[in-house]
């Protein structure tokens, strides 16, 4: 039994990681990944101590900063279920099973998807969700980005600069985002946009060749290589029963990160915390890891235990 | 006797940059494919692999795709 389990490794979970290791509390952080969204950034200029730093090299110093600590980091497991046992929890991975007297979850967000049939099978077939990393493979190519708000922008700018041609597919009357952002995608001789346009279909053998389109009422096929889906994020927040969420599907928390449920607590982009910053995930981290402190110290059974 | 070792990648993918930085911590020597702006690469990695995802390792013929880190291991024998 730990005294803390930590699902994420993002800046979220490694700060309370880091916080728990200084408390010398019994703890493991299990994750899928080492970053998580952070780590998919590109040019970070608003993370205090570096004045510019990319996502995969401030995530590279999360981790420096973790090696300090004798952390038991689960790396490429991924939590699937948290359950309630009597004043503790048990959390069921793809791989084993941890109890823990308290959790902090710091699961970040995901890519939200098209919700097309075919899109898993695409996935990595010419599909993608990610600009940065997968852009390069799409040189001279003709490629579309779905989505109308600042990433679909960004997706947008960074791809015209490889790709032969882009098409930036937008399901609303006009493009959403910052103004400057959107001048250049409108006035590139090498974007097309496509309002009111929604993507209907998928289409190719082993690897993506067009997609089908409804504009207005019409139907149509835009012959492209590369998909980038840039429609925004759902929250990873589907571990337990009876935890309180908001419309988005975001975790309740209090100022203490403090779920509904005594001994869950929760941190970061997966929670309602207002603005979804690397810094402000990294202090929620913090903050989260200090409260499960103070909360087994309140404990009398586990307080003579704690160092 | 080393490996023979390959990684088909991107600058900017970050679990490509993870990838790289695993074998190093190992120590293990290997070749680094680019693929920005390199269509013959891309092509290759296509056929190869049957995808586009990156990163993908080549272990004396053997692909592992994404960056998984027990069949790396497994693959290398560390």
């Amino acid at each position: 039994m730990h005294d803390l389990i930590i699902i994420g490794a993002g800046p979220a979970g490694i700060t309370a990681g880091v916080y728990a290791a200084r408390q010398n509390l019994d703890f493991l952080l299990l994750s899928r990944d080492i970053g998580g969204q952070a780590a998919w950034s590109g040019q970070i200029g608003n993370y205090t101590g570096y004045q510019l730093i990319s996502g995969p090299e401030l995530v590279e110093k999360f981790q420096e900063h973790m090696r300090q600590y004798n952390i038991a980091l689960k790396e490429n497991e991924s939590a699937e279920r948290i359950f309630a046992l009597e004043d503790a929890f048990s959390v069921q991975t793809d791989k084993a099973q941890y109890q823990g007297r308290s959790v902090i979850i710091a699961t970040g967000k995901r890519s939200r998807n098209l919700g097309l049939a075919k899109e898993e099978y695409f996935r990595n077939r010419g599909l993608t969700y990610c600009a940065t990393c997968d852009g390069p493979l799409f040189f001279k190519k003709d490629v579309a980005v779905i989505g109308g708000g600042n990433s679909a922008l960004d997706a947008a700018i960074q791809l015209e600069h490889i790709a032969n041609f882009v098409y930036l597919v937008n399901n609303t009357a006009s493009l959403g985002g910052d103004a400057l952002m959107r001048q250049k995608v409108e006035h590139s001789a090498k974007v097309k946009v496509m309002n009111n346009a929604n993507v209907i279909d998928i289409k190719g053998e082993n690897f993506v060749q067009a997609l089908t389109i409804r504009q207005l009422g019409k139907e149509a096929e835009i012959p492209v290589s590369g998909v980038f889906v840039e429609i925004g994020l759902v929250p990873n927040s589907d571990l337990m029963d009876n935890l309180d969420k908001n419309e988005q599907g975001e975790i309740k928390v209090d100022a203490y990160n403090q779920t509904n449920l005594s001994g869950i607590f929760a941190a970061g982009d997966v929670t309602d915390v207002p603005e979804k910053q690397i810094i402000i995930a990294a202090g929620e981290g913090a903050k989260a890891a200090i409260s499960v402190f103070k909360y087994l110290a309140r404990k009398p059974a586990w307080a003579d235990k704690l160092p | 006797m080393a490996k023979n070792v390959k990684v088909y990648s991107t600058p900017t993918c970050p679990w490509c940059i993870r990838t790289k930085q695993f074998l190093q911590e190992n120590n293990i020597v290997f070749e680094n494919i680019d693929l920005s702006g390199n269509e013959n690469a891309a092509e290759e990695l296509m056929r190869k692999t049957g995808q586009m995802g990156v990163p993908v390792l080549d272990i004396e013929g053997q692909i592992i795709i994404g960056f998984d880190k027990e069949k790396i291991k497994l693959a290398l024998g560390i």
